[in-house]
């Protein structure tokens, strides 16, 4: 009864969702936007729900156990009663039951998510480019054929897409391209269609209920 | 103004032979009109299309630019229209004949994928048919995926090194495909280090994904006897925000020092930022995602890399339940099948005028 009502519904929600494809018809459409909007939004409400309790009790417990590091899990339980108070009496663009500001800076959500969280992700999006050099430099270090093969396809295309790649020679640019359009696209072709027929099959099993690691495995 | 002029004198041509149909195989609401060019089409600014839903008084619905022959117009399903094209040059208009009668209607059935159904029903049949094999026993073979038998390793290293492991399932939501493969694995993984009583972290970007994965987990743990081994804080919800769940990542893999980091699932820009961490590190890394762009970043800085369908294939291959074989050797063939089909495409569309691209459109 424990897996035999999650296949059950499992194998209803696959046909439904495999029907949407066939049928176009703005009667079964409107049922099955009610489905992927409507009553998808209301099993997240309850998701989030847990998780937040998750990620509270997580460094609570931290904080209790005095564990590594334990002083920053206050931070995030300031932030995150903060935020809350914020979103709650703020709204989420200074829409909410009591709207405040310090000069022209409101308290609400918008705010805080444009001058606090796009600076600091912006700012871990920027350690990419010496992460990036870091595995180039690991990448192009010449251990086998195949790492060769990449150092040598990559210094051409790197040169080639130069302006001095045309001082070199008029056809290097060229043979970029073709680098770029032929061996590139087929190489990333095969992996597609690679993607595509394991999306099916992967969907298949499920629906059918042949794959059941998600429920924990066994037969 | 030459040519203002010259339309004054002799006339505009207007557009001809109107055609009107239902746009096919969709929801309704959509009528296409098509038209034979004006004769003065290289001189004109472009088409008015003008709609009447009584034959008498037409009202303009849109502009399309000169040379284009088709117009797809927004309707109400079930109402008689008749249209009529303009060519228009500055403020001259030549109208056309109006068209014949026609009312959008919404299609039950969209046969315009019809190449789709028949290459499903193709591709299910061998699914199916493998299974079937398979369950009657028949051995199959499946090739040796390295980074999928460098798990038991990277378990027992991290068992052997008092140190945890961490799986992490990327951003992607409970409906992508590469979330639910990766959350496949997460439950074999969770069966190994239950048996082996080694620490296991995994961090969430979803709330949903978070909770199916920590089920997964728990349901893990007590399929191999060890229910007791299991920690509800183990699986636990991180940030949904993409750079934030880097960074915390990044902290659990500086604090914790995981012996191995499988970073498994769908991975956008913050791909090179966990994997190269975790490379500095010193973890064993086995990475597998179907977002391409990621995949020479996980080539790069991982030990392991699972390469699209490889990562579809994992559940099967570490559980070796013949059923789930059964499956990946239809995709195989499936696989021939379509390698097949598109040389011999190639041949038809190099050696005769055969329009057949179309097929696979």
């Amino acid at each position: 009864m424990k897996k035999t009502i999650p296949l059950t519904l499992i194998f209803i929600a696959g046909l439904l969702g495999v029907i949407s494809f066939v049928i176009p018809h703005p009667s079964y459409q409107v049922y099955d936007e009610w489905i992927r909007n409507d009553l998808l939004r209301v099993l997240s409400a309850f998701a989030v729900v847990l998780a937040l309790g998750s990620l509270l009790r997580v460094h609570f417990d931290k904080i209790k156990r005095k564990r590594k590091n334990w002083q920053f899990s206050w931070l995030l339980l300031i932030a995150f009663g903060g935020s809350a108070v914020v979103g709650l009496f703020g709204g989420v663009a200074a829409d909410g039951v009591l709207p405040t500001a310090v000069g022209s800076f409101q308290f609400d959500i918008q705010t805080l998510y444009e001058n606090i969280v796009i600076p600091l992700a912006s700012s871990m999006f920027a350690l990419l480019a010496f992460f990036m050099a870091s595995a180039a430099y690991r990448a192009f270090r010449v251990r086998s054929m195949e790492a060769t093969l990449l150092l040598v396809a990559a210094f051409i295309v790197m040169v080639g897409v130069l302006p001095m790649g045309y001082s070199i020679s008029k056809h290097l640019p060229g043979f970029v391209q073709w680098i770029l359009n032929v061996p590139n696209v087929a190489g990333q072709r095969g992996i597609v269609f690679g993607i595509a027929l394991g999306v099916v099959a992967t969907s298949l099993k499920i629906i059918l209920g042949i794959e059941r690691a998600w429920l924990g495995g066994g037969e | 103004m030459i040519t203002i002029l010259l339309c004054a004198l002799v006339g505009l041509a207007p557009p001809t032979d109107i055609r009107v149909f239902d746009a096919p195989s969709d929801g309704g609401g959509v009528i296409v009109v098509e038209w034979n060019l004006s004769a003065d089409d290289a001189s004109i600014d472009g088409y008015d299309i003008y709609r009447s839903d009584n034959g008498i008084d037409f009202s303009k619905v849109g502009f399309i630019g000169k040379s284009r022959s088709s117009y797809s117009d927004q309707t109400e399903d079930g109402v008689v229209y008749q249209y009529k094209v303009a060519a228009v040059s500055d403020t001259l208009l030549a109208f056309s004949e109006p068209s014949t009668e026609i009312a959008s209607e919404a299609s039950w059935i969209n046969v315009g994928k019809i190449n789709i159904y028949i290459a499903m029903v193709i591709f299910g049949g061998l699914i199916l048919y493998f299974i079937y094999h398979a369950r009657r026993g028949k051995k199959l073979f499946i090739r040796k995926i390295a980074g999928l038998q460098a798990i038991d390793d990277a378990v027992g290293r991290a068992t052997e090194m008092g140190k945890p492991i961490l799986y992490t399932l990327g951003l992607g939501y409970i409906e992508d495909i590469a979330t639910i493969a990766s959350l496949n694995i997460l439950g074999e993984v969770a069966k190994k280090t239950a048996q082996y009583d080694t620490k296991l972290i995994v961090p969430n970007a979803d709330p949903i994904v978070y909770t199916v994965a920590r089920e997964i987990v728990k349901e893990s743990y007590t399929k191999v006897g060890r229910p007791d081994a299991y920690d509800p804080d183990s699986v636990f919800f991180l940030a949904r925000e993409q750079m934030a769940y880097a960074a915390g990542i990044d902290g659990i893999m500086t604090r914790e020092r995981p012996a191995t980091n499988f970073l498994v699932g769908y991975f956008a820009a913050e791909s090179l930022v966990l994997a190269e961490t975790g490379a500095a590190t010193g973890a064993i890394q086995i990475a597998g995602t179907d977002a391409l762009a990621q995949l020479p970043f996980f080539v790069t800085a991982c030990d392991y890399t699972l390469i699209g369908e490889e990562l579809y294939a994992a559940s099967a291959y570490i559980s070796k339940r013949p059923l789930l074989l059964g499956a990946i050797k239809g995709e195989d063939w499936a696989k021939v099948i379509i390698a097949a089909a598109l040389i011999v495409a190639s041949v038809i569309g190099l050696l005769s005028r055969f329009p057949i691209l179309n097929l696979f459109q």
